[in-house]
Formats: structure tokens, C-alpha cells, sequence
């Protein structure tokens, strides 16, 4: 979450689901949240009793829409310019909260007399070097601040998803050097207020009617019912999920949200916020205890091959000079005592070397081109379906067969396990199972009510499940597999004296176990994530006691207190109709059981609520000490008024009136100097695959997106090139309800699947009309890569738009079907590409460009041929047929 | 109206047959305005009640593809897709000479009339279920005593009393009564008297995230069901009614009761439904009186007939 990250300084939703009945004005976008997270949608309903305006903005007319007060259909992949719209109604009728601007972001504060913006050179930064296709963004800096050469650069310079993004993960490091220059007036040609205005400027309601297609007066409705809802007395609430960070920019997306709530004074206040809705369960926990390559857990970056070779190297690098991050010393020692015990000394950097260091991009997508290529031996498939889940299913597939083993964990043999003999290119004769040297080895997982452990979902929050019943036959809990197969690498080395070997060797391994199959005790694994004094092993009570000396352990250091006084805090129960709506004594949040971050943010400078309605956390002068509803997000004693001393360090160099304890500086960023790939300001690019030129700049695209331009992962042409007026729709994907993700867990309940039984798209009547698609007839859907066929919903939710004259049309795909399950049908991934944001390699699934034709798709070699025909119109420039 | 308005209905069989056994009468109260069509209700039936899967097929009917109450499906979300004008917003528009030409384009190619800029969507969500009338016809025909009104007012199958007569299908009203195919019995909403046993919501209530279904004690709900129509009517949804609420109605008002947002018709649901046996007291008397008539005549011809 680099964009939270950078933008806040901790990459997670800034508020919980439950707040949004205080919200004033809500705006859904990027998420099709009563769909998709009708549970806590409840309390958007909430709002709305209560009086609050709800604004959906989607390509679709969904179930979210239904419940809202305005629906904006916007153009899918064009929701920069809609924000950037908003910032510059903000900006132009000065409707920003400025009392809260002024003193909490970095409106104030001055550029780099270097930094040329995307206004001045045609879409590109300062700084943009054509040949690496990256930035080296030290003309982003502050004035007075020299860019550091650190993970930045490095990573910039074609090692794409190195050390810079997960940085991301959390504000940037200022580097060294003066405090950065500040106009508080917001009249400094250079100050971040006006490079924004100006950065914006262009970003008028007609520009965003010509790039989104939604009416002007739209815009200005939304833009008008911000501002209306926000300020002392009022606040209003963002809601995204992965509407807005599947795209080549994803990242940006949630970057203008950012802007718009820090100049409304949206953030740390309840109400109001920005909720990061997550896909499934535990994603956010995913991240926090990554199963990501770049990062450990509680967000600190993986170390470099090349530039950390020491500890200290790696602290060098990401310790700012002020905020909480200062400790990123204790946070990684107390990381690795955690992980190798007695083994990591003072005189050995507490074994430091036996982290795996990064040699360039190993996501997912880049691994899976390099299995593809020959390149992977073996492959652990834990809890996903990549060949339904995953953007270019066929490459997938493709790449497997190249493996020499994968083992496969789920509740049943899924799409992705059966590859080997049940797949399009079994059907089509270019694959065989004879020929396939993949070993499959499929274990069977236990559900959730078979184990015990946390999830820890959308809104932060660790929530504590108990095992119900014991898992059937031989389905074993992850926690299980990974211990034992633990157990038995380290068996078969045992006594090894190979160096390579020592890391396993050096691993605190020592879980207690139970049952008959010998369970680990999931209670001990919280219990080390939380962390613990190694002087008499009792449970530290948060962060701030863990120390840089290898005398505490702590497996991630956000979760630290999750486990405080021997107390499994998120197994609390306490019902919510007993507590206020924060409801503390539910489970817990990191970090410290905060339930709103910044929550210093929700009284003035001097520590006054901003008014009484939206009274959260306040400076008590009698006790001296902040308090009131929640835990508050900040240095509990630190006074209103306190100015760092000369040569403080961590969060004392930060002034009383800070409210983001992560940042460097303190404040929220509008403008991000530093710790993103793609720019300092979000700017509108069309995605990968676009029907149309992009009418602000020459640039067409996000220049920084990672592309893997290969046979089979074609992209579709666009504009100007051979053969794009074969792909002349818009697509998106999507989910549905009644199904869960790639389908394990839905198309193989019958109950699930009788409500969405079948594999269908939705067009809209006029399209329908124009290719001859029959309401609940079939369809084949086409790109470079794959066809597709679905059942036929014609239907006004999926409206077309006209944009600069030209009529747009949007093919709507839900993805959740595959070849194995109760119900079957083709996946909507078979047909995307894998072209990727910078920042996080994530895919963009949103927006791509397809044909669609009446009737079923051909069979065998002969969709082989169809995909072809489009192929050859890529190359000879004509339409196919 | 305030609730101190609503009075308690009751059914021909309660309270009186449960002497001291009996409880307050319970119902539904569906909310169709805060529906979200999220379907967990439908699932929850099933996973509680053990209903089979119906079939697997694409209806196209916008998101129902379980189409109908009946003996696998207890709770049913209606899907309907409505088109309303919005007023204002196309007016102006700079496209939009290009957008009607097009317009008119598809409608002369293919007889479709494309939707309109600026048109706003509605599209309604409502969950069904069995009305456990007050006057249930599905119990009053019924041979072998199966359906039987319980001590909370409802209306339920006891399936091993069911003999699979059918004579319940074509009474009800509503069309919620159906027999199980490969089975024959008739199974429906049993508003989860088990559950109701051990002092449990029913398991759709449990399940819906938006309160839009409402389970409680029939009086309080129908206050409720007064003062939330109000309200919206206030906040302009002139259309919004309640439906199966009236006692005044045809099946002397339904146990399970709705708030919708247009007419009845437009959810599939029977405008005025009537309680198929209220007649029949009527009818039987009309009937015997004829039969007299003819037996005195067939008396008389024989009469006559001896001479």
C-alpha cells in the first residue's frame, strides 16, 4: 500500500468500516462494496439513515449503486482525471480546510527549483531516463533536502520491485540536510499548495467529461458534496478495493484520494478517512506478515543484494531522521532474534546475512515468466488458483508445465492442480499430459473452522479464531504443513557444515505442539509476533519497549501488544452492543489498538476537537495527556506545543502539532518527494490497452509500467497501430457476490453456485444491437491472447458513453469461473494481459481493450485459429472475417 | 399513525387452541428499500433447513437465477431493473446531438431503444418468503392435518405427516406452497420453528447484513413497518407501501410483511391476494341449498313417478 504509505506513512485504511455511520458524505469508487462487502456495507446504510449523501462511481449500475444517492458512471481506467477534477474544484474555489492544511500537510512546503512538472514536459517528470524507462526522482525533493542515492535510484535502475517500492510501503525517508523550506502563506511559486493547483489546473469539469465521459455537472455534484460534508463541522469518507489499484496506475488512483481527503481534512478525524477495502480475508494481514518478495513483516523493506551488505548498511538506509521509523534498528534486530534466537549476536549482526537479499523483480508475474522460460524448478501454490485468478491464465499454464514440481494446497483439486490434463491446451492438442514433466502434489487444506489463528481484515483489525472441529481425513492447516515441512528440511540437514544450510539450521523452530497430528500451537506464533523480553520471555507490551541491543524478540513489529500482558488480545470477545462503536474490546488493531491512525489529526494544533460533533481525541490539560475515544495515534504525554529540542531523534524531533508520527516531516503528503516509481503527483494516463488517445498529454501511458511484451502476452494494438480497430471495446472484470474469487471456496458449493450458475458478460442494449448479441443467447469475447464464450446479459446497468463524438462501449466480465466446481465456464483472466503498476507489479485487470461477437466460441485447434485470425490482424492491419 | 394504533391480530388457531402454551405471534418484516440483494438470506435457508440446490441454469433474469419461492427455495431475492428518468443532467451535453443520432441509428437497425444519457437506473431488491398468513387457505384445505398453525402464530409442514395431496399447492395465494420433485411432499418456510424453539432469530434474519429482514414479534414489527414507510414517504418515495400488512386485506393480513418501493405487481407479487377458502363457508351453504333443491325434486319425480 504505498500509496497510504506515502501518502500517511503506514500502508493500511486510516479508519474502520463501523465509523462510516459518521460520515457525512461517503464516495464509493474502485469498489462495488455492497457486492463485495455487504457486511460492512452495513454500515454505509448506516450513514444513510443518519443522513449522509452516498456517491457510487463505477463503469457499472451495480448493487452499490442501487443503494446510493448518485451513481456516476465513469470510463473504466479514467478515475485520475475524476479525482484530479475534484482537487482542482478544491483548489480553485479555495474550498480546501485550510486551518487543517496549513499546519498537518505539506502544503507549505518548498519544491526543488529542479522539478520540472508533467504540465511543463507533455506527461513526463523531471528527471525521466528514456533508455531505463525509469525516473531518477532527485528533482522531486524538497528545496534544501539532497536526495539521497539510496533505494530509490538503485531500485529505479532496472531493478523494478526492488527496494524503492516497498519502501513505499510507508512514508519515504527524507534524506539528510536542511528542514525542508516553508512558505505557510501558500504564496511560494514552489510551494507544494501551488505546484498542485498548477499541476491540476487543466483539470477542468469539461477535460474530465472528455476523458471519463461523465457530465460535467456530475463532477462538480461530487466535487460540491466533498467540500459541502468536510471541514470542522463535517466529514466525509472514501471507500476503494481493487477498482482502483488493479491498473498501470493503480497506485495514483489511491494517491488523488489522498490529496483530496488531506486538503479537506479528511484524515485521522472520525467519518472520515480512506478505507482500503481488501479482496478476502486476511489480505491485509498478507501484507502486514507479507507473503510479498520485497518486504518483511511490519512493512521493513527486504534487504538489497547489493547495497546491504551489513546491518547497518540496511539501517543506514531506512532509518529517517524523525517519526517512528527512527527505530527501525530495534524494529529489524528484535526481528531477527525473533527468527534466529540465540544464534543472532551483537558480534555476528544478529545474523543479518541469512535474510534473502533481493536480485531483481521476483513478484509473482516476473517468476511466472521465468518458469515459463525454464528457469523454476519447483512451486508452492498456497491458497490461490492462478490459472483463474491471474491476469493470462494460458501463460500461466504454459509456465507450470515447465516446472519440475508443484505442490498445491486447497480445499479441493482446483483448476491450477489439474492443469496437467485438464486445460485449453489439453483440448487444442498443445499440451498432452504425456508430455507435461510437471509432479503434482495436491494436499488438502483445513478450512478456517478447523484451525485456530487470526485473520486480520480490512480495517487492520487481528480477530482470533478457534478451531470448531478437526480437520477430515488428511487436510492439515498451513500452520502445520510449514512447520513440519520445517521440521523435516531441518532434520535432513542436520549436522550439515554447508554455510548455505546455516540459515535453516539458525531458525527458532521450537513450537509447541498438540493433538494427534501434532498441531503447532498458533497462540506461540502470536506470542512471537508480538514479541517478547528474551531476559525472562515474557510478553513485551508494545513497539516502543523493543530495543536495538538483541534483548527483545518480536516476529512484526506493528503487532507488537497483540499478545501484551500473556493476553491473547485478538481473541477478545466483547460484544459490540456492550461497548461504544470503536468497540476496543473487540479483537485488536494494529498498531496498539488504534481503530482510527492519525487520530491527533482530529483535534486543531492545539489540541481542541475541531468541533463537538466530530469530537474524537483531545489534549486533556489537567491530566496532561492526550485522550478520549480511541487510543490516541500519537506520544500519549507529548504536549500541543512541544517543539523538538536540537538533535532529537524518532518521533521526539517531531513537534507536538505532527500528526503523522510516521512521516519524516510529520505531516501528510500531497506531494510525495520521494518512495514512489511513477511521479510525485498522480497524472492521468490511459491504461495499456485504450480506445482512445489521451487528451492531456503526448504521453499516452503510465511511462513506468511494466510491460513483459512477449508472444504470449501479447497486448492488444491501440490507436494508430495495425489491427486496433479489432479490439474496439472497453472490458472490465469484476466479482460478484454470490462467488468468491478464483471459485475454490464457491463453485464448489452447490448453495453458491445455483445463484450465479454460469460464466455470463453485460452489455448494454445498444451494443447488443450493434453485434448482434441475443439477451441470454452466448458470446465469445476476444483478445490477443484468448476467446472466451458467456451467456449473454444485455442490460441498462452497463451504459455506453460518448466520449470527444466517439461512442464507447463497455463489455462487463465477472471472472470467477474455470474448468473444475459444481458450475463451469471460461475465465474472463484467460483473456488479460500482464502489464503491471510500478510500485507494486500489480496487474491491471480493470480496463483493457477486447472484441465481442454473437454465438458460442469454437472448440480445439479451431479457437486456437479464431485468437490467430485477430493475431494477424495486429501485424496485417485489417479487421478479422 | 403511531404504533399504539396497531393492534394485535389473531388467527383463527391462535392464541386461543395454545391455551397457556401460546407465544407472542412472530413474523418477518422485509424491508425491501435497504435490500441489497446480497442473497445470504437464500443460503442461509439452505444451510439451516437443509434445501437442496435447485438447478444450475442462467435465467437472464437480471441476477436471479433461483427464480421462484417453491419447495428448494424458501427465501427468494427478486431482481428488477427499472429505468427512471433523473431529470437534468443530459440537457446540455455537448455529445449529446451525436448520442441521439446513434440513438436513433440502433433503433432503426434493430428496433431496440437504446437508453438515454442522463436516464437514472433503479433496480429493486426484494427477498420473498411465505406470508404465514392469518387466514392461510394452505392450512384450511389441507386433509391430513400436516400444515398446522404452531403457538407463535405460524404456519407450518410437518413432513411426516404430509402425504403429498397437493390440494395446499393451488390454495395458497401467494403460489409459495410446492411439492418436492422426487419426493412429493410439500416443503416451505417453517420460519425456522426449531430455531424459534431455542429462542433463535430465523437463520435468514441472523444472515442479512442490512437488517432489511426484520424478525419479531408481530405487533412491534408492524409499528415499525408504519413508522418506516412514513419516513420514506416524507423523504419523497411517494411509491412506498406496505404490503401483507393490512388485516383489512384478503388473507386477513400476512404474518411475514413487506415495505416496497412500487407496485406489488412489478416484484412478481399478487396484487390482492385472497385467502382461497374464505368463500367456501359460503359456497358450502350455496351448494347444500341446491343440493336440497334437487333432492326435493328428485323426491317429487319419484313421487310422482310411483303413481
Amino acid at each position: 500500500m504505498p500509496s497510504l504509505g506515502t501518502s500517511f506513512g503506514r500502508g493500511g485504511a486510516t479508519d474502520f468500516q463501523q465509523d462510516l455511520q459518521n460520515s457525512d458524505c461517503i464516495v464509493i469508487q474502485g469498489s462495488n462494496m455492497a457486492e463485495n462487502h455487504p457486511v460492512g456495507f452495513q454500515w454505509v446504510m448506516e450513514a444513510k439513515e443518519r443522513g449522509a449523501k452516498l456517491i457510487h462511481v463505477d463503469p457499472r449500475f451495480t448493487r452499490t449503486s442501487a443503494m446510493a444517492d448518485l451513481h456516476v458512471p465513469i470510463r473504466a481506467g479514467s478515475d485520475i482525471a475524476f479525482l484530479g477534477g475534484i482537487v482542482n474544484y478544491i483548489l480553485e474555489n479555495e474550498r480546501d480546510f485550510r486551518e487543517y492544511v496549513i499546519p498537518y500537510t505539506n502544503a507549505a512546503t518548498i519544491v526543488n527549483e529542479d522539478f520540472a512538472d508533467t504540465e511543463d514536459l507533455d506527461g513526463l517528470f523531471s528527471g525521466w531516463d528514456s533508455e531505463h524507462g525509469v525516473y531518477d526522482p532527485s528533482t522531486w525533493q524538497y528545496e534544501g533536502m539532497t536526495a539521497k542515492s539510496a533505494a530509490g535510484s538503485r531500485a529505479q535502475g532496472g531493478r523494478s520491485g526492488g527496494g524503492e517500492q516497498s519502501h513505499g510501503a510507508h512514508g519515504a525517508g527524507l534524506s539528510s540536510g536542511q528542514p525542508p523550506s516553508r512558505d505557510p502563506t501558500l504564496e511560494h511559486p514552489r510551494c507544494v499548495y501551488q505546484v498542485l493547483k498548477r499541476h491540476y489546473s487543466r483539470y477542468t469539469p469539461e477535460m474530465v467529461e472528455r476523458i471519463c465521459g461523465v457530465p460535467r455537472e456530475q463532477l462538480i455534484e461530487v466535487a460540491e458534496a466533498l467540500c459541502a460534508n468536510s471541514g470542522r463541522e463535517r466529514t466525509s469518507a472514501f471507500a476503494y478495493a481493487v477498482g482502483w489499484t488493479q491498473h498501470t496506475v493503480g497506485v495514483q488512483y489511491i494517491r488523488t484520494a489522498a490529496i483530496i481527503q488531506l486538503l479537506l481534512g479528511n484524515i485521522g478525524r472520525t467519518g472520515g478517512g480512506i478505507l482500503a477495502l481488501r479482496g478476502h480475508a486476511s489480505i491485509q494481514g498478507s501484507t502486514d506478515i507479507p507473503t510479498l518478495f520485497n518486504l518483511l513483516p511490519g512493512y521493513l523493506p527486504m534487504p538489497d543484494a547489493e547495497a546491504h551488505q551489513t546491518l547497518d548498511d540496511y539501517i543506514e538506509e531506512h532509518r529517517p531522521p524523525a517519526g517512528f521509523w527512527g527505530h527501525t534498528r530495534s524494529y529489524t534486530v528484535s526481528l531477527l532474534k525473533a527468527w534466529f534466537g540465540d544464534a543472532a549476536t551483537e558480534e555476528n549482526d544478529f545474523c543479518f546475512e541469512h535474510l534473502p537479499r533481493l536480485t531483481g523483480d521476483h513478484s509473482h508475474y516476473a517468476t511466472s515468466f521465468e518458469m515459463r522460460d525454464g528457469k523454476v524448478d519447483g512451486y508452492f501454490v498456497m491458497g490461490q488458483n492462478p490459472v483463474v485468478g491471474t491476469a493470462n491464465s494460458k501463460l500461466h499454464r504454459l509456465a507450470l508445465a515447465e516446472l519440475k514440481w508443484m505442490v498445491i494446497r486447497d480445499f479441493s483439486e482446483n483448476e491450477t492442480a489439474a492443469f496437467w490434463y485438464d486445460s485449453p491446451e489439453i483440448e487444442s492438442g498443445e499440451r498432452s499430459p504425456e508430455t507435461i514433466g510437471t509432479e503434482v502434489f495436491f494436499m488438502p487444506a483445513a478450512a478456517h473452522v478447523e484451525k485456530d489463528g487470526a485473520f486480520t481484515n480490512t480495517q487492520r483489525l487481528l480477530q482470533w479464531h478457534d478451531k470448531a472441529v478437526e480437520p477430515k481425513g488428511d487436510c492439515r492447516s498451513e500452520l502445520w504443513f510449514t512447520y513440519h515441512l520445517g521440521r523435516r528440511i531441518r532434520e535432513k540437514l542436520a549436522g550439515s557444515e554447508d554455510p548455505k544450510d546455516r540459515p535453516v539450521l539458525d531458525l527458532t523452530w521450537d513450537y509447541p505442539t498438540e493433538g494427534a497430528h501434532g498441531d503447532p500451537d498458533a497462540e506461540a506464533v502470536l506470542k512471537e509476533i508480538s514479541g517478547y523480553r528474551l531476559s525472562d520471555g515474557g510478553a513485551v507490551s508494545g513497539y516502543t519497549e523493543l530495543t536495538d541491543d538483541g534483548s527483545t524478540a518480536c516476529g512484526c513489529w506493528i503487532y507488537s501488544g497483540s499478545y501484551a500482558d500473556e493476553v491473547n488480545q485478538a481473541a477478545r470477545k466483547k460484544p459490540g452492543q456492550e461497548q461504544n462503536w470503536l468497540a476496543l474490546e473487540w479483537a485488536w488493531a494494529w498498531p496498539m489498538n488504534r481503530r482510527i491512525l492519525y487520530n491527533r489529526a482530529s483535534a486543531d494544533p492545539e489540541g481542541r476537537p475541531w468541533s463537538e460533533r466530530k469530537k474524537f481525541v483531545w489534549w486533556d490539560e489537567g491530566e496532561g495527556r492526550w485522550t478520549g475515544y480511541d487510543v490516541p495515534d500519537f506520544v500519549a504525554t507529548k504536549r500541543p506545543d512541544y517543539v523538538p529540542p536540537e538533535g532529537a531523534e524518532a518521533e521526539e524531533a517531531l513537534r507536538g502539532d505532527d500528526p503523522f508520527i510516521m512521516q519524516a516531516d510529520g505531516v501528510g503528503w500531497l506531494y510525495v518527494p520521494a518512495g514512489l516509481q511513477d511521479g510525485p503527483l498522480p497524472t492521468h494516463y490511459e491504461p495499456q490497452e485504450s480506445p482512445l488517445p489521451n487528451p492531456l498529454y503526448g504521453q499516452q501511458v503510465n511511462p513506468t509500467r511494466q510491460e513483459f511484451p512477449r508472444p504470449e502476452n501479447a497486448y492488444n494494438p491501440v490507436d494508430g497501430q495495425p489491427g486496433a480497430g479489432s479490439f474496439p471495446y472497453v472490458m472490465t472484470t469484476y466479482r460478484l457476490t454470490e462467488h468468491h474469487t478464483a471459485g475454490g471456496m464457491s463453485r464448489t458449493v452447490p448453495f453458491l453456485s445455483e445463484l450465479q450458475p454460469e460464466m455470463f458478460c453485460e452489455v448494454s442494449p445498444e451494443l447488443a444491437a450493434e453485434r448482434g448479441l441475443e439477451h441470454g443467447g452466448w458470446a465469445t469475447v476476444v483478445t490477443m491472447r484468448q476467446a472466451i464464450e458467456a451467456r449473454v446479459m444485455v442490460t441498462e446497468r452497463i451504459a455506453p458513453q460518448t466520449i470527444d463524438g466517439q461512442r464507447i462501449h463497455t463489455v462487463g466480465l465477472p471472472y470467477h469461473w474455470g474448468g473444475k466446481g459444481v458450475v463451469k465456464g471460461d475465465s474472463a483472466n484467460e483473456l488479460l494481459s500482464i502489464v503491471l503498476d510500478p510500485n507494486v507489479h500489480i496487474g491491471e485487470y480493470k480496463a483493457a481493450t477486447c472484441d465481442i461477437r454473437p454465438g458460442r466460441r469454437p472448440r480445439g485447434q479451431a479457437r486456437l485459429e479464431l485468437v490467430d485470425s485477430y493475431r494477424a490482424q495486429a501485424v496485417e492491419g485489417s479487421g478479422p472475417e | 399513525m403511531s404504533s399504539a394504533e396497531v393492534t394485535v391480530i389473531e388467527t383463527p388457531a391462535w392464541p386461543d387452541t395454545y391455551g397457556s402454551d401460546a407465544k407472542p405471534r412472530v413474523g418477518f418484516f422485509t424491508d425491501t428499500s435497504i435490500c441489497i440483494g446480497c442473497k445470504a438470506c437464500e443460503v442461509a435457508c439452505k444451510e439451516w433447513n437443509g434445501v437442496p440446490a435447485t438447478s444450475y441454469e442462467f435465467t437472464g433474469h437480471s441476477y436471479d437465477n433461483t427464480g421462484d419461492l417453491g419447495a428448494d427455495t424458501w427465501r427468494h431475492v427478486a431482481f428488477v431493473e427499472q429505468r427512471l428518468p433523473v431529470g437534468g443532467v443530459a440537457e446540455g451535453a455537448p455529445d449529446s446531438f451525436v448520442a441521439e443520432a446513434h440513438r436513433q441509428e440502433v433503433l432503426e437497425r434493430s428496433g431496440i431503444e437504446a437508453e438515454r444519457d442522463g436516464e437514472g437506473m433503479r433496480w429493486l431488491m426484494a427477498s420473498d418468503v411465505c406470508k404465514h398468513c392469518t387466514h392461510a387457505a394452505c392450512l384450511e384445505v389441507c386433509p391430513t392435518g400436516s400444515l398446522f398453525r404452531t403457538e407463535f402464530g405460524t404456519v407450518v409442514v410437518q413432513q411426516d405427516i404430509c402425504n403429498g395431496c397437493g390440494y395446499c399447492v393451488p390454495a395458497c395465494p401467494f403460489g409459495v406452497l410446492d411439492r418436492r420433485d422426487g419426493d412429493g411432499r410439500v416443503w416451505k418456510c417453517t420460519l425456522c420453528y426449531d430455531r424459534l424453539g431455542d429462542e433463535l432469530e430465523p437463520a435468514c434474519a441472523k444472515a442479512c447484513p442490512t437488517k432489511s429482514i426484520q424478525f419479531g414479534e408481530h405487533d412491534e414489527l408492524r409499528a415499525r413497518a408504519q413508522e418506516r414507510v412514513e419516513r420514506l414517504r416524507a423523504d419523497g418515495l411517494a411509491e412506498a407501501r406496505l404490503y401483507g400488512e393490512d388485516p383489512g386485506d384478503g388473507v386477513g393480513g400476512a404474518g411475514a410483511f413487506f415495505l416496497l418501493l412500487d407496485e406489488p405487481e412489478v416484484y412478481g407479487l399478487p396484487p390482492d391476494p385472497v385467502d382461497t377458502t374464505r368463500d367456501l363457508g359460503e359456497m358450502w351453504k350455496a351448494a347444500g341449498l341446491a343440493a336440497g333443491a334437487i333432492a326435493a325434486g328428485v323426491l317429487a319425480s319419484f313421487a310422482g313417478g310411483s303413481r
